[in-house]
């Protein structure tokens, strides 16, 4: 009998990540580059300029038929349905006792097609789930590419006009949250302006055999103009300052999208069941047990997940990430507290170590780019 | 290049003898692993710390890590440059980066420490 061996899957690009002299750590059961040059260099970068990031370890699944809409508005707490082709959403896929089962976008490939991009660690928990949740309907099928598929983002204020030259993707068309079929380098590609850092960027999605193409292609043209490769240490970095909650830290089966924040992707008003929805309206109307805040560090010292949250000698709740901000140059962190106690401006202590550090509760996101300042005043 | 004249030890801090006084820092190697330092937690001056106690705490932008005392003594001195400028580990650990000045109790310690090729073997094999 052929035994299993349960050893960490390497992307297409590890050859790449390797000569670009990359420091390598699991994640999410794949070898994934931590950092090329340095976190707080590759942060800048994404910030100021562009960076390149290899995301093939995400899942990507796609769900197709004339059911497919119906389907996955049974099986998430959004409403695909709704979804114009071409346009993507954040949503969840909860557990029937409505804890987090993952964070997810959708997008709306065609009437009848959908891409849905998972954390690479709960890959094969979605898409087992996403199978079970689509049995008995006939005209729907789940396609599992995740390995077959490879993933380059580029993320930053330089993204655009890096990947424009490369593509015949009109992007200035192409709002955020859009996705539209094109080439990339002459790769057949999906192209969604989607991303986890905070700024304006774009997620390619192509076959596997395809990834490194287009990865050479998005860095040499980048190169230039100041892209740089990222790692997973700065994608963590960005993500925290852009308030964005990441599996395993703020969100989890413990955790019900209300208390993280985000009831907003929890579809209560829809038509039909959803799996979760009784435990979910129950826990809208008892309200949350837990508020998901960001604190910034007054003191000195770096809140990090697990470290407990106090007011005087109460414990009022824990850390969930904490970093210290390259952009801001303060220690940052999530943390989930007593809903009482989750106004901003509410000092509390954060026990690192032997010491109680002073920070404030203030509110998510500790950063926004400057485009979107400027987009919500027009 | 490892510098050759100190002594090392197995927790990656290094050494410098002068007299009695022993300054510490932490290797090159170390500061490449922990990625970038932001923050540095020291000792306070006149405190007496024993050999391979925990006497203060460097935080990278990933992780945390403890410094250890190499010797035991008295703290006489902290590089107090580091509470602003903690990347001085990473871009010159054995120069500007230096951590602290202890005034050494009892040189028999010193005997523990590695030298310079000890230490290289160290990490070539981590």
């Amino acid at each position: 009998m052929a035994q299993v061996h349960d050893v960490p899957l390497a992307t297409p690009l590890s050859d790449r990540h390797q000569a670009l002299g990359a420091r390598i750590v699991e994640f999410g059961g794949w070898l994934m580059p931590l950092q090329y040059a340095g976190i707080l260099e590759e942060h800048r970068a994404v910030r100021s300029r562009a960076g390149v990031f290899d995301l093939s370890h995400m899942g990507e699944l796609f769900v197709e038929g004339t059911d497919a809409a119906a389907a996955l508005g049974y099986a998430l707490t959004t409403e695909p349905a709704s979804l114009k082709v071409g346009r993507a959403h954040y949503s969840m896929i909860c557990f029937p006792e409505g804890g987090v089962l993952d964070d997810l976008i959708v997008y709306r490939l065609a009437e009848e097609r959908f891409m849905i991009v998972a954390n690479a660690s709960n890959a094969g928990a979605v898409s087992d789930a996403l199978a079970e949740r689509l049995v008995g309907r006939r005209h729907v099928v789940l396609d599992d590419r995740s390995l077959a598929t490879g993933l380059v983002a580029i993320q930053g204020p330089l993204a655009a006009a890096i990947l424009a030259p490369l593509t015949d993707v009109a992007l200035a068309d192409l709002r955020h949250y859009g996705i539209a079929e094109g080439n990339v380098a002459d790769v057949p590609a999906l192209v969604a302006r989607t991303g986890y850092t905070g700024e304006d960027g774009f997620e390619v999605i192509v076959d596997v055999a395809a990834t490194g193409t287009v990865w050479d292609a998005i860095l040499d043209a980048g190169k230039p103009m100041g892209a740089v490769p990222v790692g997973l240490g700065a994608r963590d970095t960005l993500r925290l300052e852009a308030g964005m909650p990441l599996y395993g830290h703020e969100l989890g089966p413990d955790t019900t999208p209300f208390e993280a924040g985000l009831g907003r992707v929890v579809k209560l008003a829809k038509e039909g069941d959803f799996v979760g929805r009784a435990a979910l309206e129950k826990a809208s109307a008892e309200g949350p047990r837990k508020l998901l805040v960001g604190l910034v560090v007054r003191g000195r010292g770096i809140a990090r997940q697990g470290y407990g949250v106090f007011i005087d000698d109460r414990r009022i709740g824990v850390v969930t990430s904490g970093t210290q901000s390259p952009t801001l140059g303060l220690p940052i962190a999530m943390a989930y507290v007593t809903p009482s106690e989750a106004q901003p401006g509410t000092i509390v202590g954060v026990g690192i170590r032997d010491q109680r550090v002073q920070a404030e509760v203030v509110p998510l996101p500790f950063y926004r780019r400057p485009a979107e300042t400027t987009d919500a005043r027009a | 290049m490892l510098p050759q004249d100190l002594r090392y030890t197995k927790e990656h801090e290094w050494v410098r003898i002068e007299g009695d006084l022993a300054t510490v820092g932490i290797t090159d190697f170390a500061a490449e692993q922990l990625g970038d330092v932001v923050f540095v937690e020291l000792p306070e001056v006149g405190r007496t710390v024993a050999q391979s106690a925990a006497v203060g705490v460097i935080e990278s932008v990933k992780a945390v890590s403890d410094l250890f005392a190499p010797v035991s003594g008295d703290v006489v001195a902290t590089n107090t440059e580091l509470a602003t400028k903690p990347e001085l580990l990473n871009s010159d650990p054995y120069g500007q980066g230096w951590m602290l000045r202890i005034r050494l109790a009892d040189r028999t310690a010193l005997d523990g420490l590695l030298d310079a090729a000890a230490y290289e073997a160290l990490t070539r094999e981590s």
